[in-house]
């Protein structure tokens, strides 16, 4: 009996070794964020705001990275990157608007923690990859600069800093149809960028961010609300994007504003 | 046997269409030529004898175009909305005498179809007399755009190179106006304003001796119109100094006559006559070249080069492509960490063989990106002679080396790449180096648009059609030629 009580004791201890939250995976209070992401992020406010005078946009639904390491960025082709961002790792993810605080939870590739005092990451490719359990929380955050560094808001919240993947979402607010217009994103490294649900971009290869690298097609932004929604990918290096839209001069568009609901 | 024929035929078709790429086509014969003037959407140019050259496009030219009075050298000018149109009574020493007019006239067009077709008098505004030093042929005409006055240049080599000044309104001149010499040792000489400097052109060498005339065409500036003229290393006009402009090329020779034309800002031409085209019986022709400025001199620019190209963003310095899968090379970093004492080899690049079959079938969309001189990333630019042509070139097709893929502009005046080459005019282009040198590339039309637009990188990795910005490296591109 104490054998088999043993065992079974055993046995709900490796599962939960093996299913349980990969690190930093307690939903931490919204002081401690603001705190863990000064310098980058600020905690967003109710309402909107207006992108900045040189039409980036800074309020964004941040969700908690999802692990997908990789041991080079040689592999962001546009086939790797777009069957990353496709595959489903919650409901709703390419729907959603969520809420600051809520909850998904997905099953992802565990990779152990970074190496904190050499920012070396310790994932070895070789070994077989293990699926985790995680709970991953959206925080509504508005950045401190033009571009929003995932990397910091992954390493701030002790998340999965390289090797991850990355969902925006934020809402557009126009007053009235605002036409021949183009989503511009520069980002470190690949992506998808969709608005209401109409893919804009995919962002292949090892590239770093600069503003206006990717120019979508001309689209509409309509009167009312409109959903950009984004996933960022990268492998070990820094991560992070910067989005506006652009006239057909170059020129940022500034009239509507950008709220997180 | 057939296939020998057919592989003749198709050379030669080709070589034929990589020759017209060089010199105006249809019958562009025609010496001494004055100015382009564009008149109700044709492009005119009228030559010593009588008559001139008309071009629908500025590509194909053929004689039609009408001015009275004979003599040489003519020259042509749009005030306001009336032409004046100048012309010397015949001279220029040719039989010992030196006594010439500079006659000019006005008309309402240079259509001579249009009713309003009519000149007026002719009258003259400058003379020479038989043994002063100066022979009153050869008339150049420029409106100065910062001042509104109209200078008028003549001569020939028997003497100075004279610049008088007329009204305006009347093509008069203006009273007690007294000519002013401003150049020696040249003919054919024409003025120009840019950016607060005026430009005295000249043609230096021998006239109308065909393949053997060494015309060519030099310039001076001075930050006044009526000069000193001075050239690139000092000397004056007046002491027969010049800095060329344009000579003779292998198979055209001897260029004279400057006109300038300019189209819209940075994008600007220089017409001329080659004494002799050897491609065309030695005949002389009309010449049209790409009007470059560097360091604020005028240099002619080249005929576009049909070949296998990187198309380069200036903005970026990223390439145009279609955007299809990134297909690593074999091999990544070598010889690091190996013998340093093994033999070097060269390394074959990736070919068209071994991407091509990865390539979707249909339609492809057209990006840019870091150039790794990938079959994706090389553009071959053929003239499509059947297609006509725009002022001073011919339309081309932009395909993928090897295929038939063609650049194209769709309905939405986005870039794409379609399977097949059909002629189409969205799949035209036209290339027109501008005025730094760099290139703008425009479609012939854009499905559904009337507004002229261009290939413009508005994002580093994104191109796409917006309007042509000539302030703006989004507009611009160069052509870098590869070779195997």
């Amino acid at each position: 009996m104490k054998n088999t009580l043993r065992i079974i004791f055993l046995t709900s201890f490796l599962l939960a070794a093996l299913c349980s939250p990969a690190h930093g995976q307690k939903k931490m209070k919204n002081t401690d964020v603001a705190q863990a992401l000064q310098g980058y992020f600020t905690l967003a406010t109710e309402g909107s705001v207006s992108p900045d005078s040189e039409g980036f946009i800074r309020r964004w639904m941040l969700l908690d990275p999802i692990s997908k390491p990789n041991s080079t960025n040689q592999v962001f082709t546009q086939k790797y990157t777009r069957d990353a961002i496709l595959t489903e790792y919650f409901p709703g993810q390419f729907t959603v608007m969520p809420k600051d605080g809520d909850r998904v939870k997905v099953t992802m590739e565990y990779q152990p923690p970074v190496d904190v005092s050499t920012s070396y990451s310790t994932y070895d490719p070789s070994k077989a990859p293990k699926m985790v359990n995680a709970n991953l929380y959206w925080h509504a955050l508005d950045s401190d600069h033009f571009f929003v560094k995932l990397f910091r808001f992954a390493a701030g919240l002790d998340r999965d800093r390289y090797g991850a993947i990355f969902w925006s979402v934020t809402v557009i607010n126009c007053d009235e149809d605002i036409e021949n217009v183009r989503l511009s994103i520069g980002a470190n490294c690949g992506g998808m960028w969709w608005l209401d649900g109409q893919e804009l971009l995919l962002l292949a290869g090892d590239r770093h961010m600069g503003v206006d690298s990717y120019v979508s097609k001309r689209i509409t932004l309509k009167k009312g609300r409109n959903v950009l929604r984004g996933a960022t990918i990268n492998g070990i290096g820094m991560s992070e994007f910067c989005a506006r839209f652009i006239d057909d001069d170059g020129k940022p568009v500034t009239n509507f504003t950008v709220s997180c609901n | 046997m057939k296939k020998i024929i057919t592989i003749i035929v198709a050379l030669s078709a080709f070589l034929l269409a990589l020759d017209s790429a060089y010199a105006q086509v249809g019958q562009p014969y025609i010496h001494d030529p004055s100015t382009i003037v564009k008149c109700d959407g044709k492009y005119y140019t009228f030559g010593t004898g009588s008559g001139g050259l008309i071009s629908e496009d500025g590509w194909t030219w053929h004689s039609g175009a009408v001015r009275p009075g004979g003599g040489a050298a003519p020259d042509a000018i749009k005030l306001g909305d009336r032409y004046l149109v100048g012309y010397n009574t015949f001279g220029g020493g040719l039989g010992g005498g030196h006594a010439n007019k500079i006659m000019v006239m006005w008309n309402k067009t240079l259509d001579p179809d249009s009713p309003d077709f009519e000149y007026s008098e002719a009258f003259s505004v400058a003379e020479s007399l038989p043994d002063e030093d100066c022979d009153a042929i050869d008339l150049g005409l420029m409106l100065d755009p910062s001042t509104g006055r109209l200078f008028c240049v003549y001569g020939t080599y028997f003497g100075y190179i004279r610049q008088v000044e007329l009204d305006p309104v009347t093509g008069q001149r203006l009273p007690g106006n007294k000519a002013i010499d401003v150049a020696r040792n040249c003919e054919a000489s024409q003025m120009m304003y840019n950016d607060g400097w005026y430009y005295l052109l000249g043609t230096h060498g021998t006239c109308c001796d065909g393949v053997n005339s060494s015309y060519n065409i030099v310039v001076g500036r001075s930050r006044n119109p009526n000069g000193p003229f001075i050239d690139n290393v000092g000397r004056s006009m007046l002491q027969g100094g010049g800095k060329s402009v344009i000579t003779a090329e292998p198979r055209l020779i001897g260029p004279g006559h400057f006109g300038r034309y300019i189209e819209e800002e940075g994008v600007e031409k220089m017409s001329f006559h080659w004494e002799a085209d050897l491609d065309q019986s030695g005949a002389s022709v009309l010449g049209i070249r790409p009007l470059l400025w560097k360091d604020g001199w005028p240099v002619a620019g080249k005929a576009f080069d049909p070949g296998t190209y990187e198309i380069k963003s200036m903005r970026s310095g990223y390439a145009l492509q279609i955007d299809v899968e990134f297909i690593r090379a074999q091999g990544g970093m070598r010889r690091r960490g190996s013998d340093v004492n093994e033999p070097v080899v060269a390394i074959e690049g990736q070919k068209l063989e071994d991407v091509i079959g990865t390539w979707p079938e249909g339609v492809i969309g057209v990006k840019n990106d870091f150039f790794l001189a990938r079959p994706q990333q090389k553009w071959s630019v053929i003239p499509v002679p059947e297609a006509g042509g725009y002022l001073g070139g011919p339309y081309y097709k932009i395909v993928i080396e090897g295929t038939n893929r063609a650049l194209a502009a769709n309905a939405e005046a986005e870039l794409e790449a379609v399977p097949e080459f059909t002629g189409a005019p969205e799949q035209l282009w036209r290339i027109d180096q501008l005025t730094d040198g760099t290139f703008r590339i425009m479609p012939k039309e854009v499905p559904g648009h009337s507004e002229p637009l261009a290939l413009v990188s508005l994002g580093d990795n994104s191109a796409t059609l917006a309007p042509f910005n000539f302030h703006s490296d989004n507009s611009k591109w160069d052509f870098v030629a590869i070779t195997k």
